[in-house]
């Protein structure tokens, strides 16, 4: 069921938000490292979840030294890395997804030093022609963003940027003027990892954020149930949900789908 | 003596996005970006504040017992027949390492920005034992991530940490070493940002750090370069010191950066030599080691093909470290300083050496700056002198050295 992509990078971006304003929701976005449980499983659990109807991924490449995730993503991708995942891996299994008809915009999430080492220009073409739409970089202010800036405009890849409860408004000026695609809203003062409650401050935070920012806000960190998936929806554009799925998907390809479905089906009116 | 205590020293590096050269900078996740520079700018504000440096001064004259002395290695010298060896005395600073003086600095940042929740990564623990102690002194509240293989073979310090009233928490992740403490600190500081210090042990990490501990390490130098020069009349031809993260080594060559005709020397972890991979020298073996980003900040890193950090080895705990200090690798491409290492039997042997001949027992860490003026003296003129970093004793490695010189098998010399 191969279905050419018409349109490819930001612009893929821009009608994935436009679709979700039109049905009044949000964009859900999984997070989900490629090597975990194996590389094969990671290619079915993230099909899967297209099936399910999520609206984009974000393509996890493995890191040894993970500073900004808690203990499901670190013992996740610890994983992948001991299953022999490599950067060349991530991207041959975004050719592989594309190939297999999945049409959602994707994003390359890793850590900057495995992408400074493939060399950060290549890195964006091969990632473009793979079928990537836009690079995610946790450790990566904007300030440092150089290298990749040159080329994600080249390509046309979206190179998103980061926001925290901890950002102030000359932050969010100078990440709203630099990142394209979206902005990242890290909805914590904290690593990801699945959490209980969300915080209690969001809609006043986002309310910051919109005064600030026109371009389209997804939340990430500590989204874990389809109850807090229907709270951010109202709130923002977007949502990413990471360590939830991960965990789910640790056990089956069809939990990780199912709780994925039971997401989407609390966000859709 | 002058009292230079803290050496802001004009020096235009890092510049004003952290970078030495090609090198530095800030690869952090966007939470600790404003506290970075909350830290940047109440450092600032310190540093020009006389009544910091007064505070701080006196501090060191009259709780760490600065200044350390040089002792001429007089048995040591004459058994080797060339160079003469002076060594700075940092193992005789209180708590027995340099690692105080950063300690002692930051702790009192800390306090000056009103944030009582300190943490801090240790690898010998050193660093560990100085918050420790800084944080006893001033009242502050202290919580050490530390590696469990660290835990293992530095058993004395984690001690130590517990009865001045530290937690020390295990760190079970990756190669259970430095690198992993320090990811588990900065893990921590995401996630507490609003309420807690990260005082960072080394001169690595974000900017400003590598700044920040550089200058409240380069009171060794200055206080070195006054003393030597009161001792001999002249100034070394080369200043010795061991690299972990490189803060007693960018300590000591800082008050010496414009003397050209002192050799500025460094000495990573041989491990168990080059060819086993099995080390943790950044700067001598380029198969491994490339400039890279790790802990936020860009410098030379052991590394995989794909990017993937590699474990290191060394005997000493405090020099088992995939990078370096970003300003090590600026002075090595400008060629101001030289990096060569030596492998854990070279350390060991120095370790023995230096107290038999001296009265001295250093630091695993230290010896390896000891093994280095060991090889190079003999070839040098006698009128020449070499000055040592002994950057700590070696109390704390006395388990781990007990265990590797079997009782049946005498202590050589
Ligand atoms: C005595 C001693 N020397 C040296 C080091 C290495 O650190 P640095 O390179 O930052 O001086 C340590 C670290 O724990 C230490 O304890």
């Amino acid at each position: 069921m191969t279905q050419a992509r018409e349109i490819h990078g930001t612009a893929a971006l821009k009608a994935m938000f436009a679709r979700a304003k039109s049905e009044e929701r949000a964009a859900f976005l999984p997070y989900f490292p490629i090597g975990y449980p194996t590389y094969s499983d990671s290619l079915r659990t993230i099909a899967a979840m297209a099936e399910a109807g999520v609206d984009g991924f974000e393509i996890g490449i493995p890191f040894s030294d993970p500073i900004a995730d808690g203990p499901t993503i670190q013992a996740a991708t610890q994983i992948a890395l001991e299953n022999g995942t490599t950067v060349p891996q991530c991207l041959e299994a975004v050719r592989t997804l594309r190939g297999q008809g999945v049409s959602q915009p994707m994003l390359m999430m890793g850590y900057a030093n495995p992408l400074v080492a493939y060399g950060t220009d290549r890195f964006v073409r091969d990632a473009r022609k793979a079928g990537a739409d836009g690079l995610i970089v946790p450790d990566l202010p904007p300030e440092e963003a150089a290298m990749f800036a040159g080329s994600c405009a080249r390509e046309g890849m979206a190179l998103v940027f980061m926001l925290a409860p901890t950002s102030d408004d000359r932050r969010i000026e100078l990440v709203a003027r630099q990142a394209t695609g979206f902005i990242y809203v890290v909805s914590l003062t904290g690593i990801t990892g699945a959490r209980k409650e969300l915080p209690a401050y969001l809609t006043e935070f986002i309310a910051r954020l919109r005064r600030g920012a026109s371009m389209p806000l997804a939340m990430g960190f500590g989204i874990s149930t389809p109850e807090h998936a229907r709270r951010v929806s109202q709130l923002t554009d977007g949502f990413i949900v990471g360590s939830a799925l991960v965990r789910a998907g640790g056990e089956s390809v069809e939990a990780a789908r199912d709780l994925a479905r039971s997401m989407v089906e609390a966000i859709v009116k | 003596m002058t009292e230079i205590y803290i050496d802001t020293g004009q020096t235009e590096l890092p510049d004003a996005r952290g970078y030495f050269g090609e090198f530095g900078g800030r690869f952090v996740p966007e939470t600790i970006i404003p506290a970075l520079d909350e830290l940047e700018s109440a450092y600032a504000e310190a540093i020009a504040d006389p009544s910091f440096h007064a505070e701080l001064s006196n501090l060191q004259r009259t709780y760490t017992g600065r200044p350390t002395p040089i002792s001429y290695a007089r048995r040591l010298s004459e058994a080797l027949g060339g160079a003469q060896i002076y060594l700075k005395r940092e193992d005789l600073a209180h708590t027995g390492a340099h690692k105080i003086n950063n300690a002692l600095g930051q702790g009192l940042l800390a306090k000056r920005m009103g944030k009582r929740r300190i943490i801090a990564e240790t690898g010998a623990g050193q660093h560990g034992v100085g918050t420790a102690t800084a944080t006893a002194l001033l009242g502050l509240d202290c919580h050490v991530y530390m590696g469990s293989v660290d835990i293992r073979r530095q058993q004395p310090n984690v001690f130590r940490m517990k009865l001045l009233g530290a937690e020390v928490i295990p760190v079970e992740s990756g190669s259970r070493t430095l690198k992993d403490a320090i990811n588990e600190a900065m893990r921590d500081w995401v996630t507490n940002v609003e309420t807690t210090f990260y005082l960072l042990g080394s001169a690595l990490g974000p900017h400003p750090y590598p700044k920040i501990v550089r200058d409240f390490q380069s009171v060794i130098g200055a206080e070195a370069r006054e003393q030597f020069q009161e001792m001999t009349g002249c100034l070394p031809d080369a200043c010795i010191a061991c690299v972990g993260g490189g803060s007693n080594a960018i300590g000591m060559f800082h008050a010496f950066r414009d003397d050209s005709d002192t050799e500025l020397i460094g000495v990573e972890a041989g491990g168990r030599g080059i060819e086993s991979k099995e080390h943790a020298a950044r700067f001598a073996d380029l198969d491994i080691s490339r400039p890279g980003i790790l802990h936020g900040t860009r410098s030379y890193v052991m590394q995989d093909e794909d990017g993937q950090i590699m474990e290191t080895h060394s005997l000493s705990a405090g020099l088992d470290y995939p990078s370096v200090g970003p300003e090590h690798a600026h002075l090595r491409q400008l060629e101001r300083a030289y990096y060569t290492m030596a492998t854990d039997e070279e350390a060991l042997e120095a370790f023995q050496v230096l107290s038999k001949l001296e009265g001295i027992i250093p630091a695993l860490e230290s010896a390896h700056a000891v093994a280095e003026a060991i090889k190079r003296a003999p070839a040098m003129p006698r009128d020449s002198a070499l000055l040592v970093n002994l950057s700590g004793r070696g109390d704390k490695d006395l388990d781990s050295v007990i265990a590797l010189l079997p009782p049946s098998v005498p202590p050589k010399h």
